[in-house]
């Protein structure tokens, strides 16, 4: 799960993070307000999306006076921002950061991720702050320092003090910088972060250690226990198909192509996805109506992917094992017919009473076409599209 | 043979009374010479009390004592998995088997941490994994015992589903199966690939693996580049990468199942596993023809 910026700095200031003093705004007349009530004679005015990139697609401004904060809130609100990781649609601001203006004097990183290979949080820093943090790690991977931490020991004094140093924090202000990268370190394991980085973190001019931006993502098997992160989702940033797949534990994520995919499990989903590229079309989605499904489950998956008017076909791939397949063919059925299912069904089914199933979908008078294995599937709905 | 378990391993299930825990316990014990091999359960509110004539206990460590368990398979809700997974662990087992999905990460750091400052001896196999099966003697997990066949090739997956579909390839082309393992989707694990390779180039009874990987992490990478360095000429390996459309920076169901930082990507994957020596597919439908081809 992602939260905005000014959400993970309120998770950070917990922890003892410092960040500039800064108001969440919902309207313009907000955002002058706050920014009256922050005083100061700078300011920045900063869109709240939850892709990253904000900056360079025009989404934060330095304002110079309230008129000007006026002004760029104005622009930003509403703007369909585009980032590299929005899309070429961009996402709509809908909420912004008013944050009182920072001296900079040096620009630097913080992270945290689970590192897979030691299975223990890995702390990156670098003296490259602002940046693309994977353009550093592609470049100049050597201005890269990570320390692996120990979960029961946490972030050591002598640990951080070493990273301060490395990534050119000045001496008198390593104990501050100490705080920020144990104070980000327990942020990250109390709220079951998966996800946790400040870039840039900055070095005042006069010697301050501040976070200037935050973002952090949580583990969504470990929300269970943290009902204040569950209570910061904004279900705008989030696809909306997605959010409705969610309701009925099914796993889908939106793609690009035309041929909607239902699948049970994972890896077989993904291996669908990717038969169907392997003959020449893109999967509209990727959905894992996972192990036990039943009709009702089949019926909201077909509804979520004929919602999206980009389907042009669709193929259902299920490995029954224990799951029965005339089970998932009374499913189907019901499902293409609740749904007056008008485009091409291509369905594979393998497992216990494969054959009952296939008669179910041959007796019900549908114009479902059956496939022999994967890619004979593939090719069939990939055909069936195309002669559209 | 096999590897990890057999005919003979005795197995205490730790959540049997839960209904997942009921429902496959059921199958599992019908499954070869299951009846011999699910010899106990655990659950300290139902000790004494037992589930299709399996004896409850309230404690692994006294599942051990009584019934000389030395397997354990975890169906745990998430919350409570890693503490099962530990209490396994410290009954000195040889094998944990957690079928277990959705376990908040920091539980499984904390717990391998655990498992490794104090050298504990006990092998994890998953979490969020369908099981481990020798075709014909024991099945121990959720995956359908009747696509398997008994035979000489070894299978390694992170996923599910998936590993049917390569078992039932298998099966089709009359080549039976040592030991399939699933080692699960989550980030955070017990077995890797590297460690079940390994475990199957030590087999006398396996001729050849098929390794099935997916997008996250560098797992199929680690174990791609040992078998190179170790045993490129012992056995034949061939391979298959899920999510080669997966976009970047999306969960794909298993919490693993993510490109980060653009690491971890099938392309880069296919790539390594082919220059150490494992010759792969795009065509998940051709699984088992490509190992056919390497026998």
């Amino acid at each position: 799960m992602k939260i905005h910026e000014y959400q993970g700095k309120e998770i950070l200031r917990k922890f003892g993070v410092a960040t500039p003093r800064g108001v969440p705004c919902f309207s313009v007349d907000e955002a002058v307000k706050a920014a009256e009530n922050l005083g100061g004679k700078v300011w920045v005015v900063k869109a709240q999306i939850h892709a990253g990139g904000r900056g360079k697609g025009g989404g934060v401004k330095v304002a110079k006076s309230l008129d000007e904060v006026k002004g760029y809130a104005g622009q930003i609100l509403g703007m369909q921002l585009k980032t590299h990781q929005t899309g070429p649609e961009g996402q709509k601001v809908r909420r912004l950061l008013i944050e009182e203006g920072a001296d900079i004097k040096a620009e630097l990183y913080v992270g945290m991720v689970i590192d897979r290979v030691t299975q223990k949080v890995c702390l990156m820093a670098s003296s490259e702050g602002g940046m693309d943090i994977e353009e550093v790690a592609a470049k100049t991977p050597e201005k890269i320092h990570k320390v692996f931490v120990d979960p029961v020991a946490g972030l050591t004094d002598a640990e951080a003090g070493t990273v301060c140093r490395q990534i050119g924090i000045p001496e008198a202000s390593v104990v501050q910088g100490r705080a920020v990268l144990q104070g980000l370190y327990k942020a990250f394991w109390e709220t079951d972060a998966s996800l946790a980085e400040i870039n840039p973190l900055i070095v005042t001019g006069d010697g301050r250690v501040v976070a200037l931006d935050a973002k952090m993502n949580f583990d969504s098997n470990a929300l269970f226990r943290h009902e204040d992160i569950v209570a910061m989702r904004d279900l705008d940033e989030e696809d909306p198909a997605e959010i409705e797949a969610s309701k009925f534990d099914l796993s889908y994520i939106s793609l690009d192509g035309n041929i909607g995919c239902l699948v049970n499990g994972a890896g077989l989903a993904m291996a669908t996805m990717d038969t169907i590229k392997l003959f020449g079309a893109e999967p509209a989605n990727f959905l894992d109506v996972g192990g036990g499904a039943t009709t009702e489950k089949v019926t909201e998956a077909f509804k979520l992917m004929l919602a999206n008017p980009k389907v042009k076909g669709i193929l259902v791939n299920i490995f029954g094992g224990i799951m029965r397949c005339d089970t998932i063919a009374n499913g189907v059925v019901a499902a293409a017919r609740e749904t007056h299912l008008s485009v091409p069904l291509v369905v594979r089914m393998r497992g216990t009473n494969e054959d009952l199933g296939k008669q179910i979908l041959k007796e019900s008078g549908l114009p479902i076409i059956t496939a022999s294995d994967m890619a004979d599937a593939a090719q069939k709905i990939v055909t069936a599209v195309a002669g559209k | 043979m096999s590897i990890l378990i057999n005919k003979d391993t005795r197995v205490v299930t730790q959540g049997i009374t839960g209904k997942t825990g009921q429902f496959h316990t059921k199958m599992c014990k019908d499954y070869a010479n299951g009846a011999n091999c699910f010899v106990a359960g655990v659950n300290p509110k139902k000790a004494g009390e037992s589930f299709e004539d399996i004896p409850i206990y309230a404690t692994v460590k006294e599942a051990k004592q009584q019934q000389g368990v030395n397997a354990s398979v975890i169906y745990v809700p998430p919350p409570f998995a890693a503490a099962a997974i530990w209490e396994a662990v410290e009954a000195d087992l040889d094998l944990v088997i957690c079928i277990t999905e959705g376990i908040p990460v920091r539980d499984m750091v904390a717990v391998k941490d655990r498992m490794k400052k104090e050298g504990r001896k006990t092998i994890l196999c998953g979490p969020n994994c369908p099981g481990i099966i020798t075709p014909d003697e024991i099945k121990i997990g959720i995956m359908p015992g009747h696509i398997h066949k008994k035979g000489r090739i070894g299978v390694v997956s992170r996923s599910g589903t998936l590993t049917y579909e390569a078992v039932g390839q298998l099966s089709d082309l009359d080549l039976g199966q040592s030991t399939a393992v699933g080692i699960g989707g989550d980030p955070v694990n017990g077995l890797k690939h590297k460690d079940v390779l390994e475990l199957f180039m030590n087999d006398p009874d396996t001729d050849a693996v098929i390794m099935i990987g997916e997008i996250g992490g560098s797992d199929e990478e680690a174990a791609a580049e040992w078998y190179s360095k170790e045993c490129r000429n012992k056995k034949p390996v061939v391979g298959f990468i899920a999510g080669v459309t997966a976009p970047a920076g999306k969960r794909m169901g298993h919490a693993g199942a993510i490109i980060s930082g653009g690491k971890g990507t099938a392309q880069e994957k296919l790539a390594v596993m082919e220059a150490c020596g494992i010759r792969t597919t795009k065509n998940p439908a051709e699984m088992g023809k490509l190992l056919r081809t390497v026998l």
